[in-house]
């Protein structure tokens, strides 16, 4: 089976290019001009963007335990249809992924599906608790590729330490989810003018900026590596920008919503909009983006948080944090950073692609020879209202229903065959 | 008039404000009368539902509800098909089922209402949610100052206590500021929410400070788990700094009006002496809140006819 993709606007290595694809089996066989290839079947790319499927360190897949909200098979498919081809899966499912069988049950759900790879990440702790270590090494060795408490973040400092030190033992990432619950005070906004107004109680900023602090502390005194995940203040931009000027290894990511939206979606009490790490306000978005800018964020990862509408659909404090995010990350991020001219869209793509593929050490984020072939191709003219009602996923709840975008994904392929989207 | 629903006094202009109070003014005509009854709400079922404990705000909204012929129901959340689970959006669609064509809710969930209100065709009124807003008791206040200055334009108002979790604080907060008052929250920084002067008021956490030339001193209800939950050290200290008392009294201005959304703590916010001083309006705005209830139950279901 091959497939030659033309005249496409190939996005790849912090470039762009007119070139043709060239696809054999499950690898990319040959980039450049192939007019005389014979291929199995031809994709015109004319005036289309051709870009290494999209990599996602951040997502929740449901599986097992709520596929009420989200199963392995409408998370992966939605995924497909915001153009990723491969995601990383965090474990606070229910049970939570604390040992090799779990991961082992994902993955084999994950092939038997065979919509896109995915990748489990195991927790830090048994069954998310904050207390004992979970199995890192077999989970790793089963095929977990990081490990993350993402939901209830490890409160207990020395836990952390040693979390981070037996995890080095294995190469193995850590994924901090940065957020002191004692300073969040059970909050569900952010803290600040709209939480006031609101009568919303409020989660200050402190709360993650704390925990990425201490994280930060614990990695420079153990040598050792740490991902922050979802950044979501110019605080924490400035303390990990702090960090790698001097040398600690620390990476991070940042989501959709925190480059584009603010804690004004509240206001009306949209259950949508309730989100952990809370929207923030203009400067945090400002902030976020110029760390994206400046390369002290790493990635851009969805943090999809499938809910079912039931649940949403209730008073703003009893409704579940996150939104479903998938299906809405290219447009925004291609909306809010390309077209605004913060970044360019080879840099989008490496945020989305090359960049968390090589944090979490998996293939992905090239188009090149020999490579495999997860490719996305966009149509950038193409303007799109967000109908979150028509989400391929099982969670419809989207802080951008109804907003207005620019870029579609078109056409995904993943190890060398076309996927329906 | 022109809505289906009073939510609160954030989305509400000068002018229907004004205009309640005026409406609110003719009502209270009707309390004096001899026979307190009026056919204004003749037909229409109002409901009450509670999911939190009140007994002034819903009986205020029953009594205003029953003085204009309106049939009157009661739901609490805690003897009711809550407690089997029931939303509140369902909740609602049975109520609208049951032809209802008020509901007052009352829900200690911010935002309730509002969630109430984009679900259900029968006219919601805000009874209080969480520590968004109350504003009616808003909407009461105002009425009980303009009765006695004949204006709200240009009056010092300090609210002295726990403005961080209160809804009256921020209904007359947007109340106030809309009709030409000059607000001043009065705390200690832990009762204070984080830039609220945003919304248009004064802050100080010295109340002695701000009591020059006040023209009303209102006092908020402290709950005593704010001092389990550290956000002040003891009543006896609290009351020693916001405490209103008649030396505080004195140091406002002559005519100062000392009121109170109730219940009273006697002895935290209010000094026994201050409750019950000449000055003192607490038991006016409670009969004022009949008069302010049956102006809004008219006002919003005269849009339907």
């Amino acid at each position: 089976m091959s497939i030659l993709i033309k005249n496409g606007n190939v996005v790849t290595g912090g470039e762009i290019r007119i070139a043709d694809v060239y696809i054999e089996g499950s690898k990319i066989a040959a980039v450049g001009e192939c007019p005389d290839v014979a291929a199995d079947s031809v994709i015109d790319a004319d005036g289309l963007f051709v870009m290494p499927g999209f990599v996602d360190m951040h997502c929740h897949l449901r599986d097992p335990g709520q596929e009420y909200k989200e199963d392995i098979d409408s998370g992966t498919r939605a995924a497909l249809n915001g153009g990723f081809t491969a995601v990383a899966c965090m474990p606070n499912t229910v049970p939570p992924v604390d040992n090799p069988a779990l991961v082992k049950y994902i993955i084999d759900r994950a092939a038997e599906v065979d919509n896109c790879r995915v990748y489990p990440i195991g927790c830090i702790t048994k069954g998310q608790a904050g207390k004992e270590l979970a199995e890192m090494g077999l989970m790793k060795q089963a095929g977990a590729v990081a490990f993350s408490d993402d939901g209830c973040p490890v409160s207990d400092g020395n836990t952390m330490r040693l979390a981070l030190e037996y995890a080095s033992t294995f190469d193995a990432l850590i994924i901090s989810h940065c957020e002191d619950k004692s300073l969040a005070a059970g909050g569900v906004v952010n803290e600040g003018v709209n939480s006031t107004i609101a009568g919303l109680r409020g989660i200050t900023r402190a709360a993650e900026e704390s925990m990425v602090a201490r994280d930060i502390c614990i990695a420079a005194a153990l040598k050792t590596k740490v991902h922050i995940a979802h950044v979501s203040t110019a605080g924490s931009v400035r303390l990990i920008r702090d960090a790698k000027k001097h040398g600690i290894e620390v990476t991070c990511e940042t989501c959709p919503h925190y480059i584009s939206a603010t804690d004004d979606e509240i206001l009306s009490f949209n259950t949508y909009a309730k989100i952990n790490p809370p929207l923030r306000t203009e400067e945090d978005v400002a902030a976020v983006i110029e760390g994206l800018r400046d390369g002290t964020i790493d990635v851009i990862a969805t943090d999809h948080a499938p809910h079912h509408a039931d649940e949403k659909n209730v008073e703003f404090d009893y409704a579940p944090f996150g939104t479903s995010g998938f299906e809405t990350a290219f447009s925004v991020c291609y909306t809010y950073l390309v077209e605004e001219g913060h970044i360019d869209l080879a840099r989008l793509v490496q945020l989305m692609s090359a960049r968390p593929a090589s944090i979490l050490g998996v293939p992905g984020g090239e188009i090149k020879a020999g490579a495999f072939a997860d490719i996305a191709i966009a149509d950038l003219g193409e303007e799109v209202v967000v109908d979150s009602s028509k989400f391929v996923s099982k969670g419809k709840n989207s802080v951008f229903n109804g907003w207005k975008l620019k870029g579609a994904v078109k056409t995904v392929i993943v190890d060398g065959k076309v996927k329906e989207i | 008039m022109k809505r289906k629903d009073l939510l609160g006094l954030k989305d509400i202009s000068a002018e229907e404000i004004d205009e309640i109070l005026s409406t609110a003014k003719e009502m209270k005509k009707i309390l004096d009368q001899n026979v307190k009854k009026t056919p204004h709400l003749q037909g229409k079922n109002v409901t009450t539902l509670f999911y939190e404990n009140s007994t002034r705000t819903r009986m205020s909204f029953e009594t205003a509800a029953k003085i204009m012929g309106a049939n009157t129901f009661n739901i609490s959340a805690a003897s009711s098909s809550v407690q089997k689970g029931e939303t509140l959006i369902d909740t609602g669609h049975t109520l609208d089922a049951l032809l209802t064509d008020v509901a007052v809710i009352r829900h200690n969930r911010s935002g309730a209402p509002h969630l109430l209100a984009k679900n259900v065709k029968m006219s919601v009124i805000n009874g209080g949610d969480g520590m968004n807003e109350h504003p009616t008791q808003a909407l009461l206040d105002m009425f009980t100052m303009r009765e006695k200055f004949g204006t709200l334009k240009g009056l010092k108002v300090v609210i002295a206590g726990d403005a961080k979790h209160s809804r009256v604080a921020r209904s007359n907060i947007w109340g106030l500021t809309k009709m030409g008052a000059e607000v001043i929250l009065a705390a200690p920084k832990t009762l204070l929410p984080l830039d609220v002067e945003s919304m248009g008021v004064g802050t100080s956490p010295d109340l002695d400070k701000v009591l020059d030339g006040a023209n009303v001193l209102m006092g908020l209800r402290l709950q005593l788990e704010r001092m389990q939950a550290g956000l002040f050290p003891s009543v006896r200290e609290y009351s020693q700094y916001y405490g209103i008392s008649p030396a505080r009294i004195a140091r406002a201005d002559s005519s100062v009006m000392i009121m109170h959304p109730g219940p009273i703590n006697r002895g935290l916010e209010l000094t026994s002496d201050a409750a019950d001083c000449e000055d003192s309006y607490i038991t006016t705005q409670v009969t004022n809140g009949i008069a302010v209830r049956m102006a809004v139950l008219f006002l919003l279901t005269r849009k339907a006819l």
